[in-house]
């Protein structure tokens, strides 16, 4: 038994049945961090200490031949935009570089109550800005599929680590396609939840109205566990929806035929890559096999999804990250004679070049004289990005599109460009913006072996019927 | 060029960034081609578009209900100590640059 490709299942009940221990899975997960990651670099913090005696609970507990939990002995990854008690978290930014949080992330509390053993935290881009991970201020990710390209971002480390076997699943979170785009970059499974479907307490903020957290998995079985221990109600976030949690795991098995997918003409035109559409465009053929009906529609307002975005999400991180002002945690800067001083300073030392950049452009289009221009446009464009949403789900039960309008790219390539790298984000903003669901699977590769991404979107908490949809396509030979 | 140098450094100390002369003039490209790109918007007619103020309005909430009275169950009453109970002093002070074991110190805000 190769424990570095065990799925959820298969890794607990080998703890369960005492085939191995929770203590020697972590182990090799350990080991095989050790000799893989220094070519990837996709952890930034390994969290051996709470690991391991997590895996010795879970021990104790096979021993007495309890049940173990959902996920009890499971090694899981973490991005390290989430905070953990007594491990460094530092969001990929410089900023926090030392910084030691005094409570858990929901999320986080939720998987190890499940009996998860965290392994550590995971590279990505600063604050979680980036489509590359190239803006961590620590060391870019290398992709596992091919070492000279970027393993998408902002969760590259969560992507490369569940495709290098470094972990059988990982969380990242989402702001505009940070879990979708890198999962469709490495060939794995990655799930925007519904905004408000999984907690955000703990999670540092970038874009509050944006940001989600998501698991990244080799199944989509996995990726069904992981969110049904994650979602639901939290009273540490008011925004946290009360809808009930469905079994996600069960309803996987559910037919798909008769299911109405909807193929969206502005997801499938210029820009996109001719593999990716080939690639995609059998996968639709293969939904058809299965007995889903397909229909063409049309989302009218998808090219304004991405200037829309950028509005939007700079906007609310020019907010949020005013916290960082070296005063009670954090980078401050030496030797300072005045406080506004100490707060330029650091904020200059400890921020990088695209999160200075979003800063920039959040502040001046919340300026005076420039509201109207720019905030309060996007948020009117953003409205009528989530109707075109709304009609077409009154005639469809989930939408298929390309993940991203190419494979990975390398590194390097569009580092001096910013807005070519905010284009890699075309087709998973929308998702965001309108607070719907979606997923990334693979769907084939390039001539070059590298993977590609189809994304399935679907209705506000409609989670359940996306991921059917996903399992079929992924079962179905 | 919609952005000037003069723009920049406005906006750098509304952030309370400071921009190297190098970073400024970078920062200037950068925008200028960033807004021509977010220019596309006015294409479209929003008069009569409401500007969306909360993603989840409509779902996962009792629709019969209007304004807060949906969020109700997002409230709840005062009680002391909320949720949980404020840090110890000496975890909330733990990360901190500089601290004297009860308040965090900073530079002197006023000069005399």
């Amino acid at each position: 038994m190769n424990l570095n490709l065990l799925t959820i299942d298969a890794a607990r009940s080998a703890v369960q049945e005492r085939k191995t221990s929770a203590t020697a899975l972590a182990e090799a997960y350990y080991a095989k961090i050790e000799s893989d990651d220094p070519k990837i670099g996709a952890y930034l913090t390994l969290s051996m200490e709470r690991a391991m005696a997590k895996a010795i609970e879970m021990d104790a507990l096979a021993a007495k031949g309890e049940k173990l939990p959902p996920l009890g002995g499971v090694p899981v990854g973490i991005k390290d935009v989430m905070v953990t008690k007594g491990v460094r978290s530092t969001a990929g930014s410089k900023v926090l570089g030392n910084y030691i949080p005094p409570y858990d992330c929901t999320a986080v509390a939720r998987l190890e109550a499940a009996g998860a053993v965290v392994l550590g935290k995971l590279n990505c881009d600063e604050f979680a800005m980036g489509s590359s991970n190239e803006n961590s201020a620590w060391k870019p990710v290398h992709n596992p599929r091919d070492l000279s390209r970027v393993p998408g971002g902002s969760s590259g480390g969560s992507a490369a680590c569940v495709a290098a076997d470094m972990a059988v699943v990982a969380l990242g979170s989402d702001t505009g396609g940070s879990i979708r785009q890198p999962a469709s970059f490495c060939g794995v499974v990655g799930l925007l939840p519904t905004y408000g479907r999984v907690s955000r307490y703990g999670l540092i903020a970038f874009a509050s109205s944006l940001d989600h957290i998501g698991p990244l998995t080799k199944t989509v079985k996995d990726t069904a566990i992981v969110l049904r221990t994650i979602a639901g109600r939290d009273p540490m976030d008011s925004t946290s929806a009360e809808v009930p949690v469905p079994d996600y795991v069960a309803e996987l098995d559910k037919p798909v035929r008769g299911m109405k997918i909807g193929i969206a003409k502005e997801y499938l035109s210029e820009g996109l890559d001719g593999e990716v559409r080939n690639a995609v465009e059998t996968g639709i053929q293969k939904l058809a096999s299965l007995g889903c009906e397909i229909a063409e529609i049309s989302l009218p307002h998808t090219k304004y999804a991405v200037p829309a975005y950028y509005i939007v999400a700079t906007a609310e991180a020019s907010s949020n990250l005013a916290r960082f002002d070296g005063v009670r945690y954090g980078h401050r800067s030496k030797d300072v004679r005045t406080l506004s001083d100490m707060y330029r300073h650091s904020r200059d030392e400890g921020f990088g070049a695209e999160v200075k950049r979003r800063i920039m452009l959040g502040t001046y289009a919340l300026s005076a004289g420039y509201y109207d221009a720019y905030y309060l446009k996007a948020q009117k464009v953003r409205t009528l990005l989530a109707r075109d949403f709304e009609e077409a789900f009154k005639n469809v039960d989930a939408i298929v599109t390309p993940t991203s309008p190419t494979a990975a790219f390398k590194l390097g390539e569009k580092v001096d460009d910013p807005l070519a790298m905010y284009l890699a984000d075309i087709y998973t903003v929308t998702a965001d913006l309108a607070g719907i669901p979606g997923i990334s699977i693979p769907c084939g590769a390039t001539k070059e072996k590298l993977p590609i991404g189809m994304q399935i979107l679907g209705k506000h908490f409609g989670e359940a019927t996306i991921l059917r949809v996903a399992h079929a396509y992924e079962t179905a030979a | 060029m919609k952005i000037t140098e003069k723009d920049v450094a406005y906006v750098a100390s509304l952030g309370n960034l400071e921009l190297t002369a190098e970073e400024n003039g970078r920062m200037v490209r950068d925008l200028n081609s960033i807004l021509g790109y977010i220019d596309s918007l006015n294409e479209l007619d929003t008069s009569n578009v409401p500007p969306m103020a909360q993603v989840s309005d409509k779902y996962g909430v009792d629709a019969s209900k209007q304004g807060s009275e949906r969020f109700a169950y997002a409230s709840r009453e005062d009680v002391h100590e909320g949720l949980r109970k404020s840090l110890p002093h000496d975890v909330a002070l733990a990360n901190a640059p500089d601290a004297d074991g009860t308040f965090f110190k900073v530079p002197k805000v006023i000069e005399r």
